[in-house]
């Protein structure tokens, strides 16, 4: 028996307070963990106990409440740094979220080095973060795109790969885990094959980073950026990983306090990274509520999460598969802990307002995958994301609600 | 079953999504307005032939969405054909009001219309609504040919 089956899963539930409550008269069923995870009590005292004690500007006041903010926010990223395996935490800088780490590496790095001719190879099932900001550097710098295709199973057509990943490629981006099919990108293959041709890899760690072990040395990426929010963290605070020597040779995105080493009204030296990244006030809040967030994810553990959220996602799969007309996107097990599904009987946005009037979260549309959807030939699908607080009887009641909508809209 | 969910979906606009009237193509429209709510991936193929007076002579749609929205360019074309300009630029602002602002009573010139009146508690649903309507207000100010609305503003 593995130990995720020896763990008090229903005890590490009561750890968040959200999920005790009732929507629309009814137990709250939160299915829209891709979207954004709930946050354990752990986390949110954190954040309260910073603000009631500790709460000051980094790196700068000579106090004591300054020299405390300070240490806890380099300590945070320190854990950062180990939670993912990386060398030092000089490889960690601190932003929004995916999204802006993934903009730093566009605009920064994109622009310095990107010329015409180049190409940045991506795949078709990128979330919109992993693709507008390449659209843009694309155009300012005449660089080209590509994408790899997707199969029909919801895989990557590694197949093409060869012809795809030329000597013009600088940087193949690419998502770990896909946020609407629920795939597992062979990340170590891909980033071995890219340094093969001397390209770049940054991988987007948004969907895996709180579900699965992610070793940064050992998938072998130079790049690679996710979210708090996404693992149990809180809003607004992200990472972006760099290789050492890539970081110092990005040049610095925004300007301002904080990523200073000298400053005249006509010159400026910058800091070395990260900190050269981090121009202004950092979230500093944030960043120390990310590192107990993994704090927490490490007593549990990623691979029993990962043990857990598997379980649920076949039992999902399993049981989905009851429901006439509904067809199920994306490869078979093992996948990330979501499940996309299309119904004849009705619109993903019907099926989420009727879910929500029973109080199951559940997500509808594009989820930031237009061109996916294209692919695919949907106008968008209706998500059902997991989490490890989540249950099989909650899975049930997801497939009874679906049930009667089937009746109710067809 | 709760009474706002049976007040958005009430049966007329059930059969609306599922059996739309006036879907199809529409050969000899004046004007083509292709609708498209970017938030939900719903889309709408709407075409207008006005008559030399400027009434709406014909108006056809095709296109996919939920079913509020299928609904709602169902009943509209239905309401629509046949208006002079006028009385169909006063039920368009008369359907704009029914599903955004708080009128105590809906215009009985709305007819069916009147019953996505629901859509008012889902405010997320408003522009599944409007989307048909925000085709035919961009079709009254396109003189001819095709034009593009959505219910999200481009830069």
């Amino acid at each position: 028996m593995h130990k995720s089956a020896l763990i008090d899963w229903e005890k590490i539930r009561a750890d968040f307070p959200i999920l005790d409550q009732q929507v629309r008269d009814q137990p709250l069923i939160y299915f829209d963990n891709a979207a954004t995870t709930q946050k354990p009590r752990a986390v949110i005292e954190t954040l309260r106990n910073y603000y009631e004690h500790d709460n000051a500007n980094v790196h700068r006041g000579l106090h004591e409440l300054s020299s405390r903010a300070t240490e806890a926010y380099e300590r945070s990223r320190q854990r950062v740094a180990e939670f993912i395996g990386a060398e030092s935490e000089e490889e960690i800088v601190f932003t929004r979220g995916t999204t802006e780490s993934i903009n730093l590496v566009a605009q920064a790095w994109g622009g310095k080095f990107l010329r015409p001719g180049n190409v940045v190879l991506l795949t078709e099932m990128e979330h919109h973060s992993n693709l507008v900001p390449w659209q843009l550097i694309a155009e300012k710098t005449g660089a080209e795109l590509r994408f790899v295709p997707v199969r029909d199973d919801g895989t990557l057509a590694l197949e093409k790969l060869s012809s795809l990943l030329t000597k013009e490629v600088k940087m193949f981006a690419f998502t770990h885990i896909s946020n609407s099919l629920g795939t597992i990108n062979p990340v170590t293959e891909l980033c071995a094959r890219a340094r093969a041709i001397g390209a770049l890899t940054l991988v987007d760690l948004a969907q895996s980073i709180g579900h699965i072990p992610v070793n940064v040395r050992e998938l072998g990426c130079d790049l690679a950026a996710f979210s708090g929010h996404k693992m149990a963290g809180p809003t607004g605070i992200g990472v972006l990983y760099g290789r050492r020597e890539i970081l110092e040779a990005i040049p610095p995105w925004q300007g301002g306090g904080e990523m200073i080493t000298s400053v005249t009204l006509q010159k400026t030296t910058f800091k070395r990274s990260p900190h050269r990244f981090e121009a202004g006030t950092p979230d500093i809040a944030g960043a120390i509520g990310l590192a107990a967030a993994i704090d927490y994810l490490e007593r549990i553990g990623r691979a029993d999460i990962f043990q857990h959220d598997s379980r649920l996602t076949s039992y999902a799969m399993e049981r989905l598969t009851e429901i006439p007309s509904l067809r199920l996107l994306g490869p078979p097990a093992p996948r990330g802990a979501l499940v996309g599904f299309v119904m004849a009987a009705a619109h993903p946005h019907d099926l989420t307002t009727f879910a929500d009037q029973r109080g199951l979260a559940l997500r509808g549309g594009h989820h930031c995958n237009q061109p996916l959807m294209r692919r695919f030939g949907l106008p968008g699908t209706t998500r059902a994301s997991f989490y490890f607080y989540n249950t099989l009887e909650e899975i049930d009641r997801m497939v009874e609600i679906l049930r009667d909508a089937v009746h109710f809209f067809a | 079953m709760n009474s706002d969910l049976e007040e958005l979906y009430q049966e007329v606009i059930l059969d609306h999504s599922r059996r739309p009237r006036n879907f199809g193509e529409l050969p000899d429209a004046g004007v083509r307005v292709h609708g498209d709510n970017p938030s939900c991936g719903d889309e709408i193929h709407l075409a207008v032939k006005f008559g030399a007076d400027g009434a709406v002579e014909d108006i056809r749609f095709t296109g996919q969405g939920c079913a509020i929205s299928q609904a709602s360019a169902s009943l509209m074309t239905m309401k629509l054909k046949g208006k002079s300009r006028a009385e169909a630029t006063l039920l368009l602002r008369a359907f704009q009001d029914l599903v955004t602002s708080d009128v105590a009573a809906a215009p009985p010139s709305l007819g069916d219309l009147r019953l996505l009146r629901g859509v008012r508690k889902f405010p997320q649903r408003v522009k599944c609504a409007i989307l048909s309507w925000r085709a035919f207000e961009q079709a009254l100010q396109t003189p001819s040919g095709e034009a593009a609305i959505s219910t999200e503003a481009d830069s």
